[in-house]
């Protein structure tokens, strides 16, 4: 016998002990889709035969049949299963996780059962143990189909149970090999002068006598449901659609008004409301053969799709994660229905709960059923229900391109029981599709980048970034962007120094780097620009309420500025710049995410310059200069002070060198025209992450935009050094000695290309090299002293390294989440991960 | 760090026979966290200068944890004022210099150490941490003149003003012992920091060392609590040993400024827990959360004065959830008690399925320090998402602020405030919020009612 059974089904092996079911099951299916209740008993007690560890073995392997269940792996069950109290549990746990289950029943002679349980020591029973579970079975025959199984199948005999073979059935909704194109229709409602438009503007061809349609690329219509009741023309509209299907050129779920109909039709009972009662007037003129290729339409319509490798699911009324490509009445309702309680509201209707905030599934999901004033996206959700019999638009949904056709309504064909866009459920969903749960953060995280495999976040870690996150950042709709750290060179052994260019060019070199540019590095504070054409773009593409041109924070995400005058009034200057640089219709976008630096240092870090740095100074220069004058003294008198002597001339040199190295970074910012703002990146824009461009585009760009206002924006030099070329590598490390002679914090080497990828991982997208007297702010003053400096070489920068890895797969997988227009989580996550990764404890001087 | 010590006794340089350290000499002394010089700069008969220069390893600092952690930045034990600034470090080099003058021994010149003498002290870099004048509170009541110069933060810079450090010299006659002991312990007082752990033993050392002089001093309390790294029982201790009482609590409520401040405060707070726990107890909840709970002190009230089957606490910061967890006693309660309680690491500003099915919520100064525009959030996750039968809501009342006398007018009373509300700004947010999510809201204040500016706390009662 071909035994058939769903793709996904939980198949329980029924047979008394001795009947061969573990035999038949390690012939039949793989070792680790088999849960025996034997190797459970041994889990909880070490004993298999162990009949008092019952009701534990059972409870693990409960567990573990609903993990597997739970994450959609076929399970079977290798226990007696006689009793039907056992099986009972079983149908439960598959009905709990939506799956179909199959019963296949081992029906051995009872001699046959008994032999084999005496050849074997550890079946120590006796035979009326097996009689009574032969009896328990007897009785349980009759009843088993009615208990809730898909299918009961009963092999008699050794011979039969010999020759039985499976065959795994996919289900009927599962299309994941039909990829489209799709054109995904939401609530027709009888429209049908709507429904040609709609058509003919997605290219369709209406047959003549409007029976049939075609597209010339061969694309497909997708209906979800509710093609009937309410509106002026259900036949019509039905004719159309039946013919499109039986032509393999559209799709068709039920929705709930099908299902009613159908009822209806077939002579049930069914109270005629919300519009039912037009549609059988309708349909009472039509021939009595179509009402009946109606039955069998209605009757053949499956009630949700999954699609196109399984990122596209349609379900009349949406469906949650857990439910995609099951089979189950609960998971039928629920694509026809909704996430209803059972409550109704004030107007008598259904309340439904907004399932799609809480959506976190990984396949786009497309319904109708609830009339919304627009189509928008909630977490990787739409509805398609525009609300055309009540005036509203018919709305059609292109896959996988994804953008939005829609007609209006001809009239208002149907008064509304309750007005459009009004359901107090969902309003607040329509009104914020960024919210955010904490399950979207918190926990040990791993999340999939485009440039590595993943990131892990570990629990502690983000345990640290909610606090930052919740108390001092901005407005997660706004935070698409955190800077990753960058790893410093290869500490260096020339004389005097612990990095140098020579360094940065080898470590590219190496790994087979054509060429690099090195940036000046400017001693600022590190601020991302969000910045809008104009205050619809931003609150349309950011959805916030405030009216604003964007933001200017951090890099842990805290506004840049205290006073909102004044990030308003650079954000205007930004924007008006890239205005004058033609770069708004040039990149074909409203709004740019730009990465900079704002100097000078002491703008952002002046408390830290005046209770640090310049307090350091002070009490250094202090100490040492009374320390010479009374060395001086004693070495007057001939006290043998003289190395000491020395030694306090070369430490006066030093802090001197610190003191100055600290003041060329501050200046006084009397109004925002001392203000700099350095940038060295284009992030992000409508389309597009540029940040994976190659840097001098960016900076050919950016050098454009400095020219459009010099008052405000500061030049990023760089020079191109190709590593394949000795007097290149020289101009660039003399290139880095002017920069830092003159006082410069260093310089930033990239390759040119960005994300350079080699089997061992992503190359380092940066490595930055410090100016020797810049240093002494990170090292302290006195850091250059020979025997400091030895001890200072020993630094390990694995850590680091990893981390700006990882850093900038986040940031830029946040950037190209945002840009893909993914769900406020998905990129929050990105966000929160380089945060939680920057509370990682490493050296803070590297 | 340096510091040079002068004497104008005749024959001056006796100093170095009360010193032990001879005037003709360089010595080195090696300390663990460096190394101590001490050298004559003078030596003549009128007037003798001896000079401690402790030469602090910078990087040693770094490598064996020896610095100050955390502080401003985490770059702050890398750049830091340690190997300068007259500190705990030479509390430690004087110890081991000049232990034996400190005893009270000499050798040569035993006559000498019962001998006043007149000292001029140096201190080129003092750290002077808190108000401009404890230089002098702290020394003149010893018999000392201070004369202390500020040292700016940066001449470049003359608007950032002066740093904490001053150019200290001090002018006294008196026992070089006494010197010595009273400047070992007031130098890290004024710093008001230490260089290594301060444990028990630390007592013995202050006593040792200000056994006589520190009980008369009026400023005895502060030298103790700073010396002592503001250990309160280790502060205690030492008071109660130093005046020979039982219970410094008592002897400290003799002190009517000191007991007014604290008073006003803790009553506040506690006026603010009484309130909370009367309204959640008239609202008969059985489930309670506890929004913003810090380290517990309401929860701890809730447990023990409302009949609450269930008290969680939720904060999103971890540590205070430790502190929490460690003043509820988590760890020793029964399984009855502890089945009570649950405290929670969350945030206000996501939404949290963990607090959604409770009866009342209370959420205790915690809205003031969310940035303005999260107040939506934390509106849709307290009101929408959770959303309880009852939430009280406490905040500061701005206008009450002018009659803090220790407030400067325009401040907020803690620095991580984002904005304190009038009266009629949180009428206007809550009732405001009321509407938007279908409760019903009650204010009222908290602590003395003034007749103009109302009282320091207001709170509003939703109730469903």
């Amino acid at each position: 016998m071909n035994i058939k059974i769903p793709e996904l089904s939980l198949v329980l092996l029924i047979g008394v002990s001795g009947s061969g079911k573990s035999s038949f099951a390690a012939k039949h299916f793989l070792p680790t889709e088999v849960l025996s209740s034997d190797f459970c008993r041994g889990l909880v007690s070490d004993d298999q035969n162990n009949q008092s560890a019952t009701q534990d073995a059972f409870d693990v392997l409960g567990y573990i049949a609903g993990k597997r269940l739970a994450a959609g792996r076929l399970t079977v069950i290798d226990a007696t299963s006689v009793q039907p109290e056992s099986r009972r549990v079983l149908i439960d746990l598959a009905k709990r996780h939506h799956v179909l289950c199959v019963a296949v029943v081992l029906n051995v002679p009872p001699e046959i059962c008994l032999a084999r349980n005496e050849s074997r020591p550890d079946r120590d029973f006796g035979p009326q143990v097996v009689r009574r579970q032969l009896d328990q079975l007897r009785r349980s025959m009759k009843g088993l189909r009615r208990e809730g199984f898909h299918r009961v199948v009963t092999l008699d005999g050794v011979e039969e149970i010999e020759a039985a073979t499976f065959v795994r059935e996919r289900v009927w909704n599962d299309r994941r090999n039909d990829h489209g194109p799709f054109d995904i229709i939401g609530d027709v409602h009888g429209c049908f002068d709507e429904l040609v438009a709609l058509l003919t503007e997605l290219g369709y061809e209406v047959a003549s006598d409007a029976t049939t349609a075609s597209h010339p690329e061969g694309r497909r219509a997708l209906f979800l449901g509710d093609l009937v009741d309410r509106g002026p023309q259900t036949p019509a509209v039905l004719h159309l659609v039946m013919g499109m299907v039986r032509d393999g050129i559209a799709l068709c779920i039920p929705g709930n008004h099908e299902v009613k109909l159908l009822r209806a039709l077939q002579g049930r009972q069914v109270a005629a409301s919300h519009g039912l009662t037009e549609s059988l007037d309708q349909l009472r003129s039509e021939p009595p053969e179509f009402t009946k290729e109606l039955i069998d339409f209605l009757d053949g319509l499956i009630g949700h799709y999954v699609l196109d490798d399984g990122q596209l699911v349609v379900a009349h009324a949406g469906l949650p994660a857990s439910m995609h490509g099951r089979q189950s009445g609960a998971v039928r309702a629920f694509a026809l229905y909704g996430d209803t309680s059972g409550e109704t509201d004030e107007f008598g209707l259904p309340v439904r709960y907004p399932w799609a905030d809480d959506y976190r599934g990984e396949a786009t999901v497309v319904y109708g059923h609830t009339p919304v004033p627009e189509a928008i996206w909630i977490n990787k959700t739409i509805c398609l229900d525009t609300g055309c019999v009540f005036g509203g638009h018919l709305t059609a949904l292109r896959y996988p391109e994804r953008e939005l056709v829609s007609v209006p309504a001809r009239q208002v064909y149907y008064e509304p029981v309750r007005p459009l866009g009004t359901e107090s459920a969902s309003t607040s969903s329509i009104r914020e599709p960024g919210e955010l749960d904490l399950t979207d953060v918190v926990g040990k995280r791993i999340i999939s980048t485009s440039l590595t495999r993943s990131v892990t976040i570990r629990e502690q870690n983000a345990i640290a970034a909610l606090e930052v996150m919740s108390r001092w950042a901005i407005d997660p709709r706004w935070l698409v962007y955190l800077p990753p750290t960058m790893a410093p060179t290869a500490t260096t052994k020339v004389e005097g120094l612990l990095e140098h260019p020579n360094e940065a060019f080898e470590t590219y070199r190496a790994v087979g780097v054509d060429a690099v540019v090195c940036e000046e590095k400017h001693m600022g504070s590190r601020a991302v620009v969000v910045v809008c054409r104009d205050v619809a773009a931003a609150a349309r593409r950011f959805t916030t309420d405030r009216p604003s041109l964007g933001v200017i924070h951090t890099r842990t995400g805290r506004p840049f500025f205290s006073s909102p005058a004044d990030e308003a009034d650079i954000l205007e200057r930004v924007r008006d710049a890239i205005t004058a640089a033609g770069l708004w219709d040039e990149l074909g976008t409203d709004w740019l995410v730009l990465d900079c630096e704002l100097l000078p240092w002491s703008a952002k870090a002046e408390d830290l310059l005046r209770g640090q740095y310049a307090a350091v100074g002070a009490a250094a220069s202090s100490t040492l200069a009374a320390e010479e004058s009374v060395l001086a003294a004693a070495a007057g008198r001939g006290v043998d002070v003289e190395g000491l002597l020395a030694t306090t001339k070369e430490r006066i040199h030093m802090v001197d060198g610190f003191v100055d190295a600290y003041r060329r970074y501050c200046w006084e910012v009397a109004t925002l025209d001392d203000l700099k703002l350095a940038p060295f990146q284009i992030l992000a824009g409508e389309g597009e992450t540029y940040a994976l461009r190659d840097h001098l585009w960016h900076l050919e760009i950016l050098s454009r935009l400095v020219a459009a206002d010099e008052t405000t924006f500061r030049l990023t030099r760089h020079i191109v050094v190709d590593l394949a070329n000795q007097s290149s590598i020289d101009r660039g490390v003399s290139w880095w000695q002017e920069l830092t002679d003159a006082g410069g914090e260093g310089m930033v080497v990239k390759p040119v290309n960005v994300a350079v990828h080699r089997p061992k991982g992503l190359v380092q997208p940066g490595i930055k090299c410090r100016s020797r007297e810049y240093l002494r702010i990170i090292y302290g003053p006195e850091y250059t002293a020979p025997h400091n400096l030895e001890r200072l070489r020993s630094r390990s920068l694995g850590l680091k390294r990893s981390l700006a890895i990882h850093e900038f797969s986040l940031g830029i997988e946040s950037l190209q989440r945002f840009v893909a227009n993914d769900p406020l989580y998905k990129v929050h996550e990105c966000v929160f991960g380089v945060l939680a990764l920057e509370s990682e404890p490493v050296d803070p001087r590297l | 760090m340096l510091l040079t010590i002068s004497t104008t006794y005749e024959p001056a340089t006796d100093l170095g026979f009360l010193l032990h350290k001879n005037p003709q000499r360089h010595q080195g002394v090696e300390l663990s966290f460096g190394t101590a010089h001490v050298f004559y700069p003078e030596a003549s008969k009128a007037r003798c200068t001896v000079a401690v220069l402790v030469a602090v390893d910078p990087v040693d600092l770094v490598r064996n944890r020896k610095g100050p952690t955390g502080g401003e930045s985490s770059l702050g034990q890398y750049v830091n004022d340690r190997p300068y600034a007259a500190s705990s470090h030479l509390s430690a080099a004087i110890n081991k210099l000049f232990s034996t003058a400190m005893s009270g021994r000499c050798k040569e010149r035993p006559e000498l150490v019962d001998v006043a003498m007149s000292f001029e002290v140096w201190l080129p870099t003092l750290p002077v941490r808190g108000s401009a004048d404890l230089l002098e509170r702290l020394f003149e009541p010893l018999g000392y003149v201070v004369t202390s110069t500020p040292i700016p933060l940066d001449t470049t810079f003359p608007n950032w003003g002066p740093s904490r450090y001053c150019d200290v010299r001090l002018t006294t006659t008196t026992l070089l012992r006494d010197l010595l002991e009273q400047l070992l312990v007031l130098i890290p007082v004024l710093d008001d920091t230490k260089h290594y752990w301060v444990g028990p033993d630390e007592i013995d050392r202050l006593l040792r060392r200000g056994g006589e002089w520190l009980t008369g001093h009026p400023e005895r309390e502060l030298i103790t609590k700073r010396y002592l790294r503001h250990d309160r029982a280790l502060t205690n201790q030492a008071l109660e040993r130093l005046l020979d009482v039982e219970d410094i609590d008592e002897v400290e409520s003799a002190n009517d400024n000191v007991e007014e401040a604290v008073e006003r405060t803790i009553s506040l707070n506690d006026q603010r827990i009484i309130a909370v726990v009367e309204a959640i107890r008239n609202s008969g909840a059985r489930r309670v959360l506890d929004l913003g709970c810090g380290s517990a002190k309401l929860m701890r009230a809730l447990l023990a004065d409302t009949h609450a089957d269930k008290v969680v606490g939720v904060d999103v910061s971890y540590r205070s959830l430790e502190a929490g967890a460690r003043r509820l006693h988590l760890d020793t309660m029964t399984p009855r008690q502890r089945d009570r309680v649950e405290l929670l690491h969350g945030s206000l500003t996501y939404r949290d399925r963990r607090l959604e099915g409770f009866d009342a919520a209370a959420v205790v100064e915690v809205i003031e320090h969310l940035d303005p525009s999260r107040l939506e959030s934390f509106e849709r996750v307290v009101f929408e998402h959770a959303a309880p039968t009852v939430i009280v809501i406490t905040t500061p009342n701005v206008e009450y602020n002018v009659r803090f006398d220790g407030l400067a007018p325009g401040t907020m009373r803690h620095p991580d405030h984002r904005f304190e509300w009038t009266r009629a700004e949180f009428a206007q947010w809550a009732t405001g919020v009321a509407e938007r999510r279908g409760y019903g809201v009650t204010f009222s204040g908290i602590g003395p009612d003034d007749p103009e500016v109302g009282s320091p706390t207001q709170m509003a009662v939703f109730t469903k």
